[in-house]
């Protein structure tokens, strides 16, 4: 059966356009707040991704380092992570909904334990941002059997051969790091390069659809539109900074800007 | 959990980097896979190379000035009256610490592999002034991640990087220490891992940092296992070699020659520090009952909440103040070839002050640790004991806090 998340991707295709992820993190910069936050776009947006923060993530930029530090300073626990979830599923039309984060946080939770809450909860999918191919075999595994689907990441380091197998075991999406950073870095190389190498491993394995995260604003979105899907994150955790500092109302500000992405690839 | 006999501790992990089938592992973005598969390739093949020991064995005898010394502290011995008390006093290392010995493996490496930038963390300052010693003599660039608050209470090792030409990036996130510099560095090492070498500057991080720096630090028991031989015609029986621990490398370096004696022969005690007399926070996750967790890339024990965030440390030792610890460490407690205790800041401080007053060394707060324990055991035992306390860093750097805790400081 084909997941939520696979039928976002066939939609889109239908659309001919690339469908759109964003990246907030859960209680930034309350619990309520967040929520309202993936109320107000879930329109617009073709999946959601919502971080579960932690303070020593090794592959953040400042900007989700700051998002994760302020939920987190607001008493963010995983408990309300799923609860956030869980009430955005209840609205009209829900988008599929992608948990993101360290693996420390589902060790101490304990994996089953884990897997069994995203699914109450309705999480659709799951990015562990340091369980990479192989050892998360297992893990990934344990999620297609509840019908969660393990996003496999690749980047310009993972050799052809490695893309191969970990594209074999990826599930209905998997996800290319543009470049050598962390998360919200500077674009490094010329959007032409990234496609360049995003289509290396799209010659790879057709069936699987890739999308590219890391690096991606309202300013270079557009030049992606041949992609099967773009994330954007670190420019919405800044934006929900910046209003806060501008005494702004985040939802609002980050519906604006979710906006002007969308219309950037349609 | 059983230490198996005739193999080097640090090689005792399955394939996917876990020993005792749970502590370490590699949990890394993806973008760090292929880096550290090269890395862990170059170091296989150099640490078999004739050519790559002897360049390493010349280094360490005409730079870092091996072999340093193993003293007695008569004194000491017979103010307490029990034990005899040894010191190793790896302090006399060039630079003042045993982290010159991690830092020349991973300039050597970084050569190898045709990179000219290193990159590295510091929390008492002595892992990063030895790599900006390292990088200087091998004409490298360097970049050192040091938080906030150690760069306030480590002024003299700070000195002693810049003066070297080494960049120090302070760190501002989190807690502003060791913890927060590892991970900064780390951030930094995806980013630009094309170009940078990284050597972490203990015993922790994804398996491969802990090999290359426990293969380093080994030179310790090396000479000392040479040095008891010399001195007593062999390994005495009922000899305890006491070290502090925060992540663990000195520690590591101190016992390795020494894992295959059976415990009551070569006693291994570990000294965590157990943060200020009367506050909660320490940075002790192996002798305060610490559960397992995921910090830096391995699994160790750690210092962490309910939800699995890590909780904030404290030690009057920048070196010792961090939460978790290397899985070579959680192995030897839970084999129980190790065993581990906490002295307070105070106990340190004490220590250091005794030591200083009856002695004619200086060992910083870190070693301070390891002497509050023998200080506290010695009385126990007769002469026909041996204890032995790795004095593994020079006290300059701590000049700052001893002036302000004990209202002077003198060498």
């Amino acid at each position: 059966m084909i997941s939520e998340i696979g039928l976002a991707f066939k939609k889109c295709k239908k659309e001919n356009r690339p469908l759109l992820l964003t990246y907030t993190v859960a209680g930034d910069n309350t619990k309520k707040k967040s929520f309202e936050i993936l109320k107000s776009i879930s329109s617009y947006v073709d999946i959601l991704e919502i971080g579960f923060p932690h303070n020593a993530p090794t592959a953040d930029g400042v900007e989700i380092q700051n998002s994760s530090h302020r939920a987190l300073t607001n008493g963010i626990k995983l408990k309300d992570v799923f609860q956030i979830v869980k009430n955005y599923k209840k609205i009209k039309n829900p988008k599929p909904c992608i948990l993101m984060g360290y693996y420390q946080m589902v060790y101490r939770y304990g994996e089953k334990r884990f897997i069994k809450q995203c699914k109450n909860s309705g999480v659709n999918g799951l990015i562990i941002v340091d369980l990479p191919w192989p050892e998360n075999k297992n893990f990934s595994k344990l999620c297609k059997k509840n019908s969660i689907d393990f996003v496999q990441l690749l980047s310009p380091t993972t050799s052809k051969e490695r893309t191969k197998k970990i594209l074999n075991d990826s599930h209905d999406m998997a996800y290319y790091i543009s470049m050598l950073s962390t998360t919200g870095g500077k674009l490094k190389i010329s959007p032409r390069k990234i496609l360049e190498n995003y289509r290396k491993i799209k010659r790879i394995n057709k069936s699987k659809n890739l999308v590219i995260g890391f690096g991606i604003t309202k300013k270079t979105i557009g030049a992606f539109k041949k992609a099967d899907g773009l994330v954007v994150g670190s420019a919405l955790c800044k934006e929900i900074a910046r209003s806060i500092k501008r005494r702004q109302n985040p939802v609002i500000m980050v519906n604006k800007m979710v906006k002007a992405l969308k219309r950037k690839i349609t | 959990m059983k230490i198996k006999k005739g193999i080097p501790l640090i090689d005792q992990h399955d394939k996917n980097g876990f020993y005792g089938g749970k502590f370490g592992g590699n949990y890394i973005a993806e973008t760090l896979k292929r880096p550290i598969d090269d890395l862990t390739k170059l170091f296989q093949k150099y640490r078999k190379d004739r050519n790559f020991i002897t360049e390493r064995d010349n280094l360490y005898r005409n730079y870092v000035g091996t072999p340093t010394r193993f003293i007695k502290l008569e004194n000491l011995t017979n103010y307490l009256g029990g034990a005899q008390i040894y010191a190793k006093m790896v302090s006399d290392a060039n630079g003042g610490a045993h982290k010159i010995y991690n830092a020349i493996t991973h300039a050597m490496l970084c050569k190898r592999a045709n990179k000219k930038y290193i990159c590295t963390d510091t929390g008492a300052g002595y892992n990063g002034k030895m790599f900006s010693m390292v990088a200087k003599k091998f004409g490298l660039g360097c970049k050192v991640f040091m938080g906030k608050r150690d760069i306030e209470r480590q002024k003299p090792n700070c000195e002693a990087i810049k003066k070297n030409g080494a960049e120090i990036i302070q760190v501002n996130s989190g807690s502003k220490t060791l913890v927060d510099a590892v991970s900064e560095c780390i951030r930094y090492w995806v980013s630009n891992c094309d170009k940078v070498h990284m050597g972490i500057g203990s015993l922790v991080g994804p398996n491969i940092f802990v090999k290359i720096c426990g293969w380093s630090t080994a030179q310790i028991s090396r000479e000392l296992k040479a040095q008891l031989i010399e001195e007593f015609g062999e390994i005495p029986r009922k000899t305890k070699l006491i070290n502090c621990i925060g992540g663990g490398s000195s520690a590591y370096g101190f016992w390795s020659e020494f894992v295959d004696y059976k415990k009551n022969h070569v006693e291994f005690i570990g000294v965590e520090a157990g943060g200020p007399k009367n506050s909660k926070l320490h940075a002790a996750p192996l002798s305060k009952n610490s559960s397992i967790g995921i910090l830096h890339g391995a699994a160790a024990y750690c210092i962490q909440d309910k939800d699995g965030q890590i909780n904030q440390t404290e030690s009057i030792s920048s070196g010792l103040d961090y939460p978790s610890v290397s899985p070579i460490h959680c192995f030897l407690k839970d084999s129980r070839r190790a065993r581990y205790s906490s002295a307070t800041d105070e106990e340190a401080l004490n220590a250091f002050k005794l030591i200083t007053e009856l002695e004619d060394i200086s060992p910083s707060l870190e070693p301070s640790h390891a002497f509050a324990e023998a200080i506290k055991i010695a009385p126990r035992f007769d002469e026909s004991t041996t204890v032995i306390v790795n004095s593994c860093g020079d006290s300059l750097k701590d000049i700052d806090i001893i002036k302000k805790r004990l209202g002077s400081y003198s060498r």
